[in-house]
């Protein structure tokens, strides 16, 4: 440091308390990591998801704290306006360490089971969440796109690490090609933007397009475009989501979670931070082809769903009806919409990791045929009915917080006089409530009257599978709570 | 001094909530009691919905009669950031239908026997009941679409877990058609909301809704078409009613009676409280079409219903049949057809219900609805017979029961504003004794096979959970004047609204004909 201040290099301030949760992560990562090679003998499953917990949870208090700070001082930013503290990020950091939390109890179970080594997977894990909080809270394209990578490197070899399985591999590779092609988009788009505006730093490119009116827009519309693209492959919107239901089916369910809840989740965070507020006003250009994109994806989503015999094909589908619901929710560009975005991703996120834990603990083979759920209301009820409440809530129906995260999503398309769009939303919503109800009937109505052994599931499956349906009640009856933090969540670019 | 003791006993104690919040309460003991001793689960479920229907009868003899407005309002703040409140209310077109709902799901839970996880049954049983009562009883339209959408998920279980052969189809069917019906309803909820916000605070309430009328005439009408859309599939109407069958044959007896008795009638009570009250205007834009439907309705139930072979079929159609009276009645606007619109509903509940009930115990006894597979068992069950006869006379019209003093509400106030409509209708009402009678004739008269001749009679349990119903039955068709005065005030000023806000304007046709027969009298009680 010294002889670089010599040089007459001065770095920016850095707010460490404010990348602690990210750093206690990191940390956590290279515990387990060193741990394991020095260790003697095979470290324990039970270590890694222990560690990954603890940091999970340290980390949320640190958010909290964090939060209380933004709630007091307002929000801020760090290392040149590189790294924002705001609601949105606080609240993209809570929900990423929830879904951290509970892939660490999903996973326990499947690496046990699969003979996968554990500390590999853990230490991906939490690179994998530290690149989703640090892409969710970037306010710089080029910090967002590292973001990007960590979270999406740490997934490529997540789904392939279970190595006997071909179609983990398959996966693996259809992801990351098509990660690497999306991340091209999104390069390029930052590159437009650059030359656009002259900055990459998402303060500087707010305050240009409020100050400057172009006389010929089309680098903007370009470095917009290329953005959109970019960021659309990585939430699944049609029609850039070819690669959800392969993928989606060929990798470990845990994993599978993972990138239809936090994978998903921190797209969005990408996508509202750079659109709804660096490029608010800019807002007349990129709403319709947001609420374009919004209906195809919608319609195809729901459509493709109910046309699908797997069960992780079914919810890959399903999962890319949900990525419409939240474009319909961006494409309002208000306060009000983003706030429904943000409470539809938090209660999706939850749903969608109760759902792949059940779907996990039904099956490890390569394919899930709907058949395997015969009968499961009659041989655990408890937990078919906790199925049926998370299936229920993706279908949006009432005393769930799907149905509040929609009705949210309505009121915001409706407020922007979008009735065709959230028409659309709420048909394609029928649509898609045949897959579930499909789910739901094969378990509580079946015709062969032999009972299948029933496997025993682990409790940490059981946990997460509670926890899940309990929140998603909650959220549905009492949703006030969530709705305030989600209205205090609205992102704000700082100048630091 | 009746309407001070409603107003205290408003104040002191949240009756309406209670109502809705005790079968929930009995599901969640049902839930929680142990496995084995499943012969618990119906008579602590039917303690709750017992509970429930005393409750529903407190509210009907504290119901203050001749006053229009809701009463026992309850508002809880819910989610304020949405300006969404816990609103509940009844007036005198829900009193009855609560009422309706309190009484037939302990009459339910007592009769029919589920034969298999008596647990689930009655847990969701139970949370029909709720959430029927919440329908009924909502004056937020947030709280109210949440329970409309909300009583589908225990139907729907009740059709796929304990019903027939082809239950998987029917439920999905029965779920897929309401909702996608109330779909739009909830798009159309949301801008009503909105657009009549203006600079207020956005606000859910119906009545300050249907006060403040804010939006435009085409808005309006989209909005109502949306709303309509849902409850007409509710009813529902041709040519939208093909769940219908399908759900009431595949659904077991519970699932037929509560369906029939209580569930269609969200659909009518939908239009006339949220179609009606909310847009005026739309409604008499839209009556003449919405009212053919109903004729339509009317005939073609009862000419499919003639053909049918499954006795449990028969009845669904003659359910079309006679929910397409309601709504010609409704949309007809005047103060008997409005009445009897209302007065049919009950009708319906009572006389339908107890035609599925006992559908059900035919096929307990013989494992078959086939018309063709039955004949003569008038002669090894005269009782059944009988009861089933009285029930039959009440479904089709037959004066002295209680289904003809609702046709005749909705012919003679239908006659004057809707002529042609009426007079096609009325031929339904012969078409009604052709194919009740004719199946009537061909299950209980003619040549008893060996089969037939086993046909146990009824035996004491059913007679008594039948009696409610004929009780009902006969009553109402001999002193309607109870639900009359307390439904007409609120039908009133139901055309009163329809009248200050359209250019409707009620013809005279002098008094209404029931009740003010001996309007001095009346006063004294």
């Amino acid at each position: 440091m010294g002889a670089l201040q010599l040089l007459g290099f001065v770095g920016p301030s850095v707010n460490w308390w404010a990348l602690l949760p990210q750093i206690i992560l990191l940390g956590a990562a290279l515990a387990i990591l060193l741990a394991s090679a020095l260790a003697p003998q095979r470290t324990s499953t039970a270590f890694a998801t222990v560690t990954t917990l603890c940091s999970a949870v340290t980390s949320s208090i640190i958010a909290i704290g964090l939060w209380n700070d933004v709630k007091t001082e307002g929000p801020s930013s760090s290392i040149a306006s590189a790294f924002g503290v705001d609601g949105f990020s606080i609240f993209f950091t809570m929900l990423i360490l929830i879904g951290l939390a509970a892939t660490a109890l999903l996973s326990h179970d499947y690496l046990d089971r699969e003979g996968i080594d554990p500390p590999e997977f853990h230490a991906l894990l939490l690179c994998s969440a530290a690149g989703a909080i640090v892409m969710a809270s970037a306010n710089d394209l080029i910090v967002m796109f590292l973001g990007l990578e960590a979270l999406s490197i740490g997934i490529y070899v997540m789904i392939a690490m279970h190595h006997r399985r071909s179609e983990a591999r398959e996966s693996a590779i259809k992801y990351f090609v098509l990660g690497a092609f999306s991340s091209a988009f999104l390069l390029y788009g930052i590159a437009l933007t650059y030359g656009a505006t002259g900055s990459t730093n998402l303060v500087h490119v707010r305050d240009y397009l409020d100050a400057v009116v172009f006389r010929d827009q089309h680098l903007l519309m370009a470095a917009m475009a290329l953005l959109l693209v970019g960021l659309s492959f990585k939430v699944a919107a049609v029609p850039f989501h070819f690669w959800a239901p392969d993928v989606y089916q060929g990798a470990p369910s845990p994993v599978t979670g993972w990138m239809a809840s936090i994978a998903k989740a921190a797209g969005f965070a990408a996508l509202l931070r750079i659109f709804f507020a660096a490029f608010a006003s800019h807002d007349v250009d990129w709403a319709p082809i947001v609420g374009v994109l919004a209906v195809i994806t919608l319609v195809i989503g729901a459509v493709m769903a109910i046309l699908q015999t797997d069960v992780k094909r079914m919810l890959a589908f399903s999962s890319v009806s949900h990525a419409g619901y939240v474009l319909v929710a961006v494409h309002a560009a208000s306060a009000d919409g983003t706030s429904a975005a943000l409470f539809y991703l938090f209660t999706y996120t939850i749903m969608v990791l109760g759902t792949f834990a059940v779907v996990g603990a039904m099956g490890t083979d390569d394919e899930h045929p709907l058949s395997r759920y015969a009968g499961l209301g009659r041989s655990r009820p408890v937990l078919a009915l906790g199925f049926t409440v998370l299936l229920f809530a993706q279908a949006g129906i009432p005393v769930t917080s799907g149905f509040i995260a929609k009705f949210q999503v309505i009121a915001a398309a409706v407020n922007n006089e979008s009735y065709f769009i959230a028409g659309a939303a709420m048909m394609t919503a029928v649509i898609g409530a045949f897959m579930y109800l499909r789910i739901v009937m094969v378990m509580y109505v079946t015709d062969e009257e032999e009972e299948r052994t029933s496997r025993t599931w682990h409790w940490t499956t059981s946990t997460v599978v509670i926890a899940a349906v309990g929140f998603t009640i909650l959220a549905g009856v009492v949703p006030q709570f969530l709705i305030e933090f989600a209205e205090d969540a609205v992102p704000i670019l700082i100048r630091g | 001094m009746i309407q001070l003791v409603a107003a205290q006993s408003a104040s002191s104690f949240p009756v309406l909530n209670a109502l809705i919040i005790v079968p929930i309460v009995g599901a969640l003991i049902v839930v929680l009691l142990p496995n084995s001793r499943p012969e618990l689960m119906r008579p602590v479920g039917a303690i709750f919905a017992s509970i429930a229907g005393a409750l529903s009868l407190y509210v009907m003899a504290q119901f203050s009669i001749h006053e229009a407005g809701f009463q026992f309002q309850s508002v809880q703040s819910w989610i304020p950031n949405l300006g969404i409140n816990w609103h509940v209310g009844v007036d005198g077109i829900s009193l009855w239908l609560v009422v309706l709902t309190g009484l037939i799901t302990p009459i339910v839970l007592i009769a029919v026997d589920p034969h298999h996880d008596p647990k689930p049954y009655t847990a969701w049983l139970l949370l029909l009941q709720a959430g029927s009562f919440g329908a009924f009883l909502a004056l937020d339209l947030f709280l109210f679409f949440v329970m409309f959408e909300i009583v589908l998920v225990p139907m729907y279980m009740l059709i796929g877990g304990w019903g027939y052969d082809d239950r998987r189809y029917a439920a999905t069917k029965f779920f897929l058609y309401t909702m996608a019906g109330s779909a739009l309803m909830l798009v159309a909820i949301v801008s009503v909301a909105t657009l009549s916000a203006g600079n207020q605070d956005i606000t859910f309430n119906v009545v300050e809704l249907a006060q403040r009328q804010a939006l435009s005439t085409n808005t309006a009408r989209l909005c109502f078409l949306a709303f309509a859309l849902a409850f007409v599939i509710k009813v529902p109407i041709i040519p939208v009613h093909t769940w219908l069958p399908d759900a009431h044959t595949q659904a077991p007896t519970a699932g037929s009676v509560v369906l029939a008795a209580v569930m269609l009638k969200l659909g009518t009570y939908g239009l006339l409280r949220f179609g009606l009250y909310l847009f005026p205007e739309a409604s008499v834009w839209a009556a003449p079409t919405l009212a053919t439907l109903g004729v339509i309705g009317v005939i073609y139930g009862a000419i499919v219903a003639t053909m049918q072979k499954d006795l449990k079929r028969l009845v669904a159609y003659s359910s079309i049949a006679h929910m397409g009276f309601i709504v010609l009645g409704i949309f007809a606007f005047t103060t008997q057809s409005l009445e009897g619109g209302v007065l049919q509903m009950i009708n319906h509940g009572l006389s339908t219900g107890a035609l599925f009930l006992m559908v059900g115990m035919l096929y307990e006894r013989r494992k078959t609805r086939a018309i063709e597979e039955l004949s003569g068992i008038q002669s090894a069950a005269p009782v059944f017979a009988g009861f089933f006869t009285v029930v039959m006379l009440s479904s089709i019209g037959v004066p002295g029961l209680n289904g003809f003093v609702g046709e005749f509400l909705v012919l003679i106030g239908s006659y004057e504003t809707r002529r042609w409509w009426t007079v096609i209708a009325a031929t339904g009402v012969i078409l009604a004794a052709l194919y009740l009678l004719w199946a009537y004739q061909r299950v209980f008269h003619g040549e008893p096979t060996p089969e037939d001749e086993q046909t146990p009679d009824l035996t004491l349990k059913e007679g008594l959970v039948l009696t409610p119903f004929i009780v009902g039955i006969v009553f109402l068709g001999l002193y309607p004047k109870p639900l009359l005065e307390r439904i007409e005030p609120a039908v009133d000023d139901l055309i009163a609204h329809l009248e200050h806000h359209s250019d409707y304007v009620q013809p005279d046709i002098g008094a209404p004909v029931v009740v003010d027969e001996n309007h001095g009298s009346e006063d004294d009680h």
